[in-house]
């Protein structure tokens, strides 16, 4: 498997750190609630298709990036900086 | 008074001549990271100072003693002079000097060496001089830089004497097979 780095470039799998699901962007308000914080720490799809995940370019330049693939094929389809994922969502 | 010999991070262990290769220790001067706030500001303020701009990703940049590598993201390694005041402005300066041992491989095969530590293609084809990139060597967090003359390695100080054996293994390999 290999991971195009916006930064980068296409490089090999053992280079990147696997954080999880990219919800981690997503961090509820303190006052949310338990339903919703309960969801956001512990409640994941696990999903035979798309996901959408947080790697790290740990071996490589550093960044985080959100790293949208297919479990079932492992086809890569995309790859964007943390930061501008973050960034958009604001 | 004793007098005390100055050891580069690698001591005894390098030089290390194998078949027509070599590799050995390199004192570049001051290494300090550069945790960029300003691009723009930065890349000025380094040209002033020490006649480098701020290498785009992938990069390198030099003048005289002066280098200057990209080092990550957001983050650049000035290699030789002591970093101007006026370059604090613009990024965090951090001496790391002490922090990263440097070592240049040479010699036909380097690349086939290499091949065998990272995985990345670093072939003249793809990856000519003054290119630059982080990578791993086997398990060592690495900066790779291709210059003139070879490879310019820098692992962690503390990976040093790991690094000579990594390298001593694959070119004994490479050696053998030419
Ligand atoms: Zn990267």
């Amino acid at each position: 498997m290999r991971i195009e780095c916006p930064i980068c470039g296409s490089r090999d799998r053992r280079e990147f750190y696997y954080r999880g699901d990219a919800i981690a962007l997503a961090r509820p308000a303190p006052d949310a609630g338990d339903d919703v914080w309960d969801a956001y720490l512990h409640l994941r799809d696990n999903p035979a298709g798309e996901t959408r995940d947080l790697w790290q370019h740990e071996g490589g330049c550093g960044a985080w990036l959100v790293v949208t693939r297919d479990t079932v094929t492992h086809a890569v389809h995309a790859v964007e900086l943390a930061s501008d994922v973050k960034r958009a969502m604001a | 008074m004793v007098e005390l010999k100055a050891q580069t991070p690698f001591g005894e262990l390098l030089p290390l001549h194998i078949g027509d290769m070599t590799v050995a220790a390199r004192d570049l001067g001051q290494l300090t990271v550069l945790g960029v706030f300003d691009r723009a500001g930065l890349s000025k303020a380094l040209e002033a100072a020490h006649g480098v701009a701020l290498p785009e990703p992938l990069q390198s940049t030099a003048e005289g003693d002066a280098q200057c590598l990209w080092f990550g993201r957001e983050e650049a390694l000035l290699v030789g002079p002591t970093p101007d005041e006026a370059l604090a402005k613009h990024a965090a300066l951090v001496d790391v000097s002490d922090g990263w041992a440097v070592a240049e491989l040479q010699g036909p095969g380097a690349e086939d060496v290499l091949a065998r530590l990272a995985p990345v293609d670093l072939r003249d084809s793809v990856f000519e001089p003054g290119d630059i990139l982080r990578s791993q060597l086997r398990d060592m967090p690495a900066s790779i830089t291709r210059t003139e003359t070879g490879f310019l390695l820098l692992v962690y100080r503390s990976m040093a004497a790991t690094l000579v054996q990594e390298l001593r293994r694959a070119m004994e390999a490479v050696a053998s097979r030419r």
